[in-house]
């Protein structure tokens, strides 16, 4: 399920290479016969819109954000609107949607409110999807960085665990890391940052061997700035917009395996959590469908609003790759 | 070159790179095992239920529990040799015994829902670039980003209320009809009735993945110049696309196809619970709930291997497709 997510999506080849770069309107030479000439002047006339009008004008990133904010408003609010325990009984259990007005996504089999369920479930979703990426990406460009940046035999061995972590199914690994170490929220975010860095280092490890070519690295390093200063302030902004359409899938993945896990019952037991609830509900889809049917639902919004923005960006930053759309 | 000599050369090249991802995975399989709360005697010791601390101890020193880490670790790799996983208490079997009963399961739902996926993907890959920027081509664009983001669990229980609930058309889990006595054709179709629901449910995600990718490759083989030299010489539209399109643009889906097998793998685990499948899958889950690590680290180690024996055979379909691929 998720190797596949982040390596079904990958702009990176394009990126650093093929970023039009501004050229004058006029040409300061008149014989300029390089193939791809017409390419840059056209890409150049779309570079010159400012980012945020072009992300503005993006149907995909547009949908995605505005359903994106409504589940951020619905986390935030949760404790506002549903301030007891999500997991505590509340009413007569399996109250239909709509049965009882108090409750409008009825109560669960346990007279559980499957809507403070739901919005509750929303932070521990996003939590875990978050900072889960955030690790990985951290890791991953770490690696990826010193793994690119200073090549030879470090950089042979980095590849090497890479495509170690890469071979072994990572769900696999997820569930018998999380097994070992007993779930909770913090080990179920630690174990899915470590096993989606290979994604983010074998990105940010491509996309450095090619940008410490440049002559804009080479320029930096004439003028002597540490190997440190030109990693962080020279080649990694030019990686970031590779590495931010990623991070937007990878969060979905998260979200994604967080919920197949504690569909597993191998979530946090003392929280409630969309996978969970998907995972007591199915006892009941004879009869109860409804407790399925909902908390996949939001799943299903939340992955595709992350997976909107992802395509909207990757539209955006990468223009060759939209062209070919 | 001729083809045998360069499928050879390929073979070798790719087992020499595997040894160390071999090695690499074996030791953080002992390694997990290591961490592992509780060994085989602490499981053997519970089961009895009457252990004293001696026994505990007698049990150490005859699994070699007690044996400083490294020589464990020898001892493990020569396990391994002699293709022992270890033995799992819970089912009474060696761990090799009981996955080698689940394997086959879990190979022939991968399988099918691997060719579900290419034929799905690549036909709908197909019409998105004949149709590239027109009505059908957003439509399917759309269907696809939803298939992408439904989690299979999910989408299981959902086709399981569907066509087995509501409509009652198909079973709801399990892998065959328990005491029929059939065979031939009616075997074959009661087994493709059990297969079908956890199959498709599987392939969702990757039908996304080859279409997008399809597409993709369509468009890109669609620009090059043999396209224009073959409708130059007056071949018909479908020929172009089938002849010469669609045979280059296949090359990079079978590439993705072999790295997916991992991810499979992993939506196999859960897809399998939905469905109690007998297979590899729901054996780990299994292993989870009664907390028997062995069996859950033979099934990471051998799911991982697995993987591999995936990637060498698409280095070699592909040295076979693609003369232009050599030894590096």
């Amino acid at each position: 399920m998720t190797d596949a997510t982040l390596d079904s999506t990958r702009p990176t080849e394009h990126s650093a290479d093929d970023r039009p770069r501004p050229v004058p309107d006029r040409p300061e030479w008149s014989n300029i016969h390089a193939p791809d000439t017409h390419v840059i002047a056209i890409d150049a006339g779309r570079q010159r819109s400012w980012l945020p009008d072009r992300l503005r004008r993006n149907p995909s990133f547009v949908a995605g954000t505005v359903l994106l904010l409504v589940i951020i408003a619905a986390a935030v609010f949760a404790p506002v609107l549903y301030p007891g325990d999500p997991l505590s009984m509340v009413a007569r259990p399996l109250l239909w949607p709509g049965q009882d007005l108090a409750y409008p996504l009825g109560t669960d089999s346990l007279g559980r409110d499957v809507a403070a369920g739901l919005m509750h479930g929303a932070r521990i979703s996003l939590l875990i999807g978050f900072v889960a990426t955030t690790i990985g990406v951290t890791v991953g460009t770490v690696v990826g960085a010193v793994a690119g940046y200073r090549g030879g035999r470090i950089d042979d061995f980095l590849v090497r665990v890479i495509e170690l972590f890469q071979t072994i199914p990572s769900f696999i690994l997820l569930v018998v890391l999380v097994a070992i170490a007993q779930p909770s929220i913090a080990t179920v975010t630690w174990a899915i940052g470590l096993v989606t860095w290979p994604t983010i280092a074998r990105l940010v490890r491509a996309e450095f061997r090619v940008l410490r070519e440049k002559e804009f690295v080479m320029a930096a390093r004439s003028l002597g700035f540490s190997d440190t200063r030109i990693v962080v302030r020279e080649i990694l902004p030019n990686a970031l917009p590779a590495i931010i359409v990623t991070t937007s899938v990878m969060v979905a993945t998260a979200i994604l395996m967080e919920a197949a896990l504690s569909f597993l019952g191998l979530g946090d037991p003392n929280v409630v959590s969309w996978g969970s609830m998907i995972g007591s509900g199915r006892e009941l889809i004879r009869t109860a469908w409804y407790l399925t049917a909902l908390p996949g639902l939001v799943i299903v919004l939340t992955v595709l609003s992350l997976n909107l923005i992802g395509d909207g960006l990757t539209d955006v930053l990468n223009p060759r790759l939209s062209r070919e759309r | 070159m001729s083809g045998i000599q360069r499928i050879g050369k390929t073979f070798r090249r790719t087992i020499w790179q595997a040894v160390p991802t071999v090695i690499g995975i074996i030791v953080i399989n002992f390694f997990l095992l290591q961490l592992a709360p509780g060994d085989a005697a602490d499981v053997l010791a519970g089961e009895s239920g009457s252990a004293t601390m001696e026994t505990v101890a007698a049990l150490r020193s005859r699994f070699g529990l007690d044996q400083p880490v490294l020589l464990q670790l020898v001892a493990y790799l020569d396990n391994l040799a002699h293709l022992s996983l270890g033995y799992s208490p819970r089912y009474n079997l060696p761990v090799a015994d009981i996955i080698g009963q689940r394997l086959p399961g879990t190979v022939a739902l991968m399988t099918t829902a691997l060719v579900i996926a290419l034929a799905g993907g690549i036909a709908l890959g197909i019409v998105m670039a004949t149709f590239a920027g027109r009505w059908p081509d957003r439509v399917i664009s759309i269907v696809v980003t939803l298939f992408y983001s439904i989690p299979g669990f999910w989408i299981g229980l959902m086709l399981i209320l569907l066509f087995s609930v509501k409509l009652g058309w198909l079973p709801s889990g399990g892998a065959a009809t328990i005491g029929a006595d059939i065979s031939g054709f009616d075997l074959l179709i009661d087994r493709a009735r059990y297969m079908v629901l956890p199959a498709v449910s599987l392939s969702l995600f990757y039908i996304a993945i080859y279409s997008r990718l399809a597409r993709a490759a369509m468009l890109e083989a669609q620009a090059q110049d043999y396209v224009r030299t073959a409708a130059a010489k007056g071949l018909s539209p479908l020929t172009i696309t089938v002849r010469h399109v669609l045979r280059n643009a296949l090359l990079p889906v079978t590439t993705v196809a072999g790295m997916h097998f991992g991810g499979l793998l992993g939506g196999a685990v859960v897809v399998e619970t939905v469905y109690s499948w007998p297979g590899l899958g729901r054996l780990a889950f299994e292993a989870v709930m009664s907390r028997d690590f062995s069996v859950l680290l033979g099934i990471l180690l051998l799911s991982s291997l697995l993987v591999i024996i995936a990637n060498v055979t698409v280095d070699l379909v592909q040295a076979w497709l693609d003369p232009r691929i050599e030894t590096r």
